[in-house]
């Protein structure tokens, strides 16, 4: 396979970029591009070795140690001992394959973090094939210490991408509401969970947190004014904008797959109904017409429907609608309790949350043949949310009361309860990749 | 392994999110503050002078004299259940009654739900039943221009508990006057 040798300069750090510490997965994808041959779910890993990066002790960050973690939780990889190699490489010239065959390792990754006079760091790192014995990618970044945890995230993301074929998601963020006390905060934090922000804080409740398709806004409902009013919130300049605050609820928002509209659910008119409303806030459009409780929408992959939840048959249940209106189908049948989609990033799998004899669980919907599967075993988990890769679904999984945080994959084969130690999380909700470099 | 793992990167995630510095709150709570101030619109104008008036005829306010069944405010629910029980009749006709003697009093009705459904769902639940109040009333001839109902989901429990007795406190709605 070609070499591919890209140098970089000056790369900064992307704002809203990937997502790393939960990226549970097992099934890898038959189209790996390259010569590590990642081919099903029954435990295969790639044995990688990662070098210590020359210099890199007397740098303020390490980066392998990040690296290695990144890609060891994904579940796709082996991380291979590198201690008792006589000569460590940090040049090509200096590698001794043997070395690393030896050690059955088909994957190699080396590099510096050299020191420039104007303090910032020169990152470079190779990766190597073992058994072919050629280089599949090469990159070098200029950046300042406080960007050397995310650069260790880039590389991450770019050791994926080669090894795997697929997108990597360690540099994306999370957002999700964290409850301290009386106190709610909606917080945004970096894949491996650093670097929290609290993006707003308040004694009434914060729900439903919703990434904008460019990763440049969330929406949310907020309690603030003593009832539920849906607020979008730049994440760039903190401007906060009232989008919805009508008579009744104003809640359950999710962005077009444009980013221009925002479908909700109103009670203005009747009980819960479905409207779309310009993501700026203006003239709510009126989507059902029912007397039931329609609720907890979200478009789907081609922006044409909506998928949402209505109790018109007795328990609530997922149908969809054209955003125009007009002829209702109902997508869901087992269960008398099917609520909360979240459509998959492709546009072709809805996970839900469906409840049995008490029990809530993540469930998806595969829209092609209608079929069901559950994912996990409750007693109550809501909330999921896809990563941008599509791979794993995290979500909310309450145990003695307390919210705590899942991750399941999207095949349902690898599943997590994940224990907080202070804190209530909830409503998890993993961001786009990102396309933005501000900041 | 991959479980230990994960769960040392969730605590990681977690322990960060604990630690954080508290300093951008204050700057947030500003913006919150706009937005409360800026967010009457459909909210119901206070109306105390109303209210003088009412208290005059008595020693105390029927809604808080605690011998009136005005003072009641609270209606409960069967679990994933919207009816009004027939306990409850008495309470909401007395309120019927007074919005029918106090024609510029306006009430919000707050639906809640207990944990055990989904978080975004259960805003519905709550919406539910203080809908099913709100008809209640309306039945009594009390228009819906005075009459917001609102749902709080399940974020504001009565009871912080985890069991039967917990949640039957949480699946309420609660009747709240304007101004108060």
């Amino acid at each position: 396979m070609s070499t591919l040798n890209r140098i970089r300069r000056g790369w900064r750090v992307p704002l809203f970029a990937a997502l790393a510490w939960l990226a549970v997965a097992v099934s890898a994808p038959s189209y790996a591009q390259l010569t590590i041959d990642v081919t099903t779910s029954a435990g295969r890993q790639v044995p990688i070795a990662i070098v210590p990066f020359a210099n890199e002790a007397n740098a303020p960050q390490n980066i392998t140690p990040l690296i290695a973690g990144n890609l060891s939780r994904t579940g796709l990889f082996r991380i291979v001992n590198t201690g008792g190699i006589t000569s460590i490489p940090t040049e090509p010239s200096e590698i001794n394959f043997l070395d690393w065959t030896s050690r059955s390792s088909e994957a190699l990754v080396i590099g510096a973090i050299n020191p420039l006079p104007d303090g910032r760091f020169d990152v470079r790192f190779r990766l190597f094939d073992v058994a072919k014995q050629s280089q599949l990618s090469s990159f070098s970044y200029v950046v300042g210490a406080a960007q050397l945890r995310a650069t260790a995230h880039k590389i991450s993301d770019e050791i994926y991408e080669k090894l795997i074929g697929e997108k990597g998601i360690f540099s994306t963020r999370i957002a999700y509401v964290l409850k301290r006390g009386p106190r709610f905060e909606l917080q945004v934090a970096d894949a491996d969970g650093f670097n929290p922000q609290t993006i707003l804080s308040s004694l009434e409740p914060i729900r439903s947190p919703k990434w904008s398709p460019d990763g440049g806004r969330i929406a949310y409902v907020s309690f603030e004014s003593q009832k539920s009013t849906v607020i979008v919130q730049d994440l760039v300049t903190g401007r906060r904008s009232t989008v919805a605050n009508f008579k009744g609820d104003n809640y359950a928002p999710n962005w077009s797959p444009d980013g221009t509209r925002i479908v909700l659910a109103l009670s203005k008119d009747a009980v819960s109904q479905i409207y779309i409303i310009p993501a700026g806030g203006g003239n709510a459009v009126r989507v059902t017409e029912s007397n039931s409780i329609d609720t907890n929408a979200t478009f789907n992959g081609d922006g044409k429907e909506i998928i949402f939840v209505s109790d018109r048959s007795g328990g609530p249940q997922l149908y969809s609608v054209p955003v125009t209106g007009g002829a209702v189908k109902r997508l869901t049948f087992e269960g008398n309790y099917n609520v909360n989609p979240r459509m998959s990033p492709d546009g072709k799998t809805v996970a839900f949350v469906s409840r049995e004899a008490g029990r809530l669980r993540i469930a998806t919907l595969e829209l092609a043949t209608g079929q069901t599967t559950v994912l996990t075993d409750g007693p109550l988990d809501d909330s999921p949310s896809f990563s941008p890769n599509g791979r794993t679904i995290l979500y909310e999984s309450k145990a003695g009361g307390r919210g705590t945080l899942g991750a399941v994959s999207a095949d349902g084969r690898v599943k997590q309860r994940l224990s907080s130690q202070a804190g209530d999380v909830r409503e998890p909700a993993w961001g786009p990749y990102g396309t933005s470099s501000a900041r | 392994m991959k479980k230990l793992i994960i769960g040392v990167s969730l605590a990681v995630l977690l322990s960060a999110c604990a630690s954080k510095d508290p300093v951008k709150e204050t700057k947030v709570e500003d913006r919150s503050q706009q937005t409360t101030s800026t967010a009457s619109t459909g909210t119901t104008p206070s109306t105390r002078g109303t209210e003088g008036t009412q208290v005059s005829g008595s020693k105390l306010d029927p809604l808080k004299d605690p011998n009136n069944p005005l003072s009641k405010r609270v209606i409960y629910f069967d679990y994933d259940k919207d009816v009004v029980k027939a306990e409850y009749t008495s309470l909401v006709q007395a309120h019927a009654a007074y919005l029918g003697q106090n024609r510029n009093r306006k009430v919000r009705l707050e639906g809640h739900a207990d944990e055990r459904g989904s978080r975004e769902y259960n805003m519905a639940l709550g919406q539910r039943r203080a809908d099913a109040v709100r008809k209640a009333t309306a039945v009594l001839g009390v228009g819906n221009d005075r009459i917001e109902t609102l749902s709080f989901g399940e974020d504001k429990p009565k009871s912080a508990g985890h069991d039967e007795a917990a949640w039957a406190q949480n699946r309420r709605v609660e009747i709240r006057y304007d101004g108060e």
